[in-house]
């Protein structure tokens, strides 16, 4: 599978997804006005790595900001990587915030409660 | 005189608020706005946690204006009848307010007051559960999903989002949102 590379915008975060390393990244802003139109090929992506994942996958979020409508999209990420998870297969979540960005960590709960593989909270420390 | 959205705020000083805008918020504007605001946030150097706050609620007020205003009334004075609004963020001794106001068309008007009185008379704890049963449970279509902004307003504020109706006319209604991102 060849990966994903999608330089950051002001609006749109930056994403890695490398499939022969099993590792994913989404990095920085995520507050576009029509987010299905920014994750819909990241979701297709991954269903696809869903066929044959690795025996680990490890998954980094370190979002700066999110706005509800990235927040569901979002979800169908993890939702995917759950998928993976429940095939025994070995799924790693870290899910970073920075230092005393407490809405950001609340985030990061909610999802852990909703989705079924072990997140891992990571604080930056600046 | 007729009635102008800007009536809604006639208690607000708009010439002194770190943010005003009158018009139809698309895309561009929003940009504009977001940048304007994280500039003045950084140069009055507001602490990282405020600052955040402040921006992940202008981004929800705005993001709302975009998505969920409703047409303006024919013969109302707009370039474009579409996501038509006014927005106001302004400093108070005890934190930002962001101020939104938009036509809501009176079908519209119940369904709307309902979801507000259902958010403000919730706990914290209730505010979170509701937010994660709509984030799991609810399909996303266009404008994003049923009432998530503003339930992500109010857990960030913490605070009670104020709000009011100005009837317009027979079918359409003035709407005035207001959140306040405390500092203390």
């Amino acid at each position: 599978m060849e990966p994903i590379i999608i330089e950051g915008t002001p609006k749109t975060p930056s994403v890695k997804f490398d499939a022969t390393e099993g590792t994913f990244e989404i990095k920085g802003r995520s507050i576009p006005e029509n987010s299905v139109e920014f994750y819909k090929p990241l979701n297709e992506w991954l269903d696809n790595y869903m066929q044959v994942p690795l025996d680990k996958t490890v998954v980094n979020i370190r979002l700066e900001y999110f706005n509800t409508s990235s927040s569901k999209c979002i979800l169908d990420v993890f939702k995917r990587l759950e998928a993976i998870h429940k095939s025994k297969h070995d799924v790693e979540i870290n899910w970073f915030y920075e230092e005393d960005d407490e809405d950001m960590l609340e985030a990061g709960e909610d999802y852990d409660s909703i989705i079924k593989v072990p997140f891992k909270m990571i604080e930056i420390v600046e | 005189m007729s009635f102008d959205l800007e009536n809604l705020v006639s208690d607000l000083d708009i010439r002194g608020a770190v943010l005003y805008f009158k018009g139809n918020v698309d895309s561009e504007i929003i940009n504009r706005a977001l940048d304007l605001v994280e500039g003045k946030l950084l140069a009055t150097r507001e602490a990282p946690r405020i600052r955040k706050k402040v921006y992940n609620v202008l981004v929800e007020s705005l993001q709302n204006l975009y998505h969920h205003a409703d047409l303006v009334p024919r013969g109302y004075h707009a370039s474009r009848p579409d996501r038509y609004g006014l927005v106001v963020m302004d400093k108070l001794g005890k934190g930002y307010r962001v101020t939104t106001c938009n036509f809501v068309s009176a079908v519209h008007v119940r369904e709307l007051e309902e979801k507000l009185t259902r958010i403000n008379r919730s706990s914290p704890e209730e505010t979170k559960e509701l937010y994660k049963e709509i984030l799991n449970h609810q399909e996303i279509t266009e404008k994003g999903l049923g009432g998530l902004g503003l339930l992500d307003i109010a857990r960030k504020t913490g605070h009670r989002i104020d709000f009011r109706f100005r009837k317009y006319d027979n079918q359409n209604t003035a709407f005035r949102l207001t959140a306040l991102v405390a500092t203390e």
